[in-house]
């Protein structure tokens, strides 16, 4: 009945009973959150799958000086990921976790300028959070690039003089380890690949609602807020990944 | 639909709640910092694999914490909302716990 009015008695008021926020969060926000609940535990599959693979394979003993890579054992992660771009033209044969280093800075910087930028949009400062998106954006392509020269040094491989042995990584065989070992490489790090690479075109799509002033005109910039969410659960499983994959 | 606002001034940053969010990435880059120098710096004669790999999962968590409580705001939020993303990570501990001994087993099987 339209006509008829709605007496809300305060005191005998559940807050469950529609009308109201619960969780003082918006219906939006909330949804964000259950999708990244939901996505955690599509990466925790990922990574734990990894752990499994990796404990049911032997692992390398003795002396680390030793080292050498085989089909048949694990192979240790300073010895395959131990190069930047221009390290051999430096000389530096052996530069384990700089680069990667370089890319969690990155990710980690991305992750603040996000942070920034929603505190802006709750000041209704539309030249700050323009300001903020923009660098996160530019994070974004700075990890993405970095991510991409990683692979391609991966697929490339470490030169190998003898012709018998394979000399790269591809989903079948590598010649870092066992086969497993750089197709969980290819899953896990592009999956979180392909979720920064989402957040970029998210990120740009706030930017430029923000740009011609839809966000403003709105009234909230909420919509930041809730890319903003994404944004950190990307920096949060690359923190993960960098864990698992590089330094265990 | 759409509110039509016009003219908004923007108010003024809160100079403590800046130095606050860039407070907590110091402390994320310092804690990366820990673990780089964990893993460069310290030999497994001083400081066992076991004991390091125990200390980068202890560290990710710290760092995990910050980004989530912090940066995605969940610290401040209600409790009702906190309970209900912290407690279904449970099954996460459960899966990590039930697969790892598994691919603990089936090495036993294959090599032990």
């Amino acid at each position: 009945m339209a006509s008829t009015a709605v007496v809300v008695d305060d005191k005998d008021e559940n807050i469950w009973g529609g009308g109201t926020e619960p969780m003082k969060s918006s219906y939006g926000k909330l949804m964000m959150w259950f999708f990244l609940l939901s996505d955690a535990f599509t990466f925790s599959a990922l990574l734990i799958t990894y752990g499994l693979i990796r404990f049911k394979s032997p692992a390398f003993e003795g002396d680390v000086a030793d080292f050498a890579f085989s089909p048949d054992r694990w192979p240790l992660p300073d010895f395959v990921f131990n190069a930047f771009p221009g390290s051999h033209a430096l000389g530096v044969d052996h530069a384990p976790l700089v680069f990667v280093g370089i890319m969690t800075f990155v990710l980690i910087l991305s992750s603040v300028t996000m942070v920034l930028a929603v505190e802006a949009g709750h000041r209704m400062d539309r030249k700050a959070v323009e300001k903020w998106m923009l660098w996160t954006i530019l994070g974004g392509f700075t990890f993405l690039g970095c991510q991409a020269w990683e692979w391609s040094h991966f697929i490339e491989g470490i030169h190998v003089d003898d012709l018998n042995i394979f000399q790269g990584a591809n989903l079948s065989q590598n010649q870092y380890g066992p086969p497993n070992f750089a197709a969980l490489f290819f899953f896990i790090t592009g999956f979180h690949g392909f979720h920064v690479f989402s957040g970029v075109v998210l990120n740009f799509i706030i930017f430029y609602q923000t740009t011609v002033g839809i966000l403003e005109r709105r009234g909230t910039y909420e919509m930041v807020e809730k890319v903003g969410l994404y944004w950190h659960f990307v920096d949060l499983v690359w923190v993960f990944v960098f864990t698992f994959f590089y330094l265990v | 639909m759409e509110q039509q606002t016009t003219n908004i001034t923007p108010q003024p940053a809160d100079k403590a709640k800046i130095w606050g969010i860039w407070k907590v990435m110091l402390i994320l880059l310092a804690v990366t910092a820990v673990e780089f120098i964990i893993a460069l710096a310290i030999p497994e004669s001083i400081l066992p694999k076991p004991v390091k790999v125990y200390t980068y999962i202890g560290l990710t968590l710290v760092k995990a914490f910050y980004i989530v409580g912090e940066f995605m705001h969940l610290s401040h939020e209600k409790k009702s909302l906190i309970w209900s993303i912290l407690l279904p990570i449970v099954f996460i501990g459960f899966m990590m716990f039930i697969f790892l001994y598994q691919g603990q087993a089936i090495y036993n099987a294959l090599f032990g």
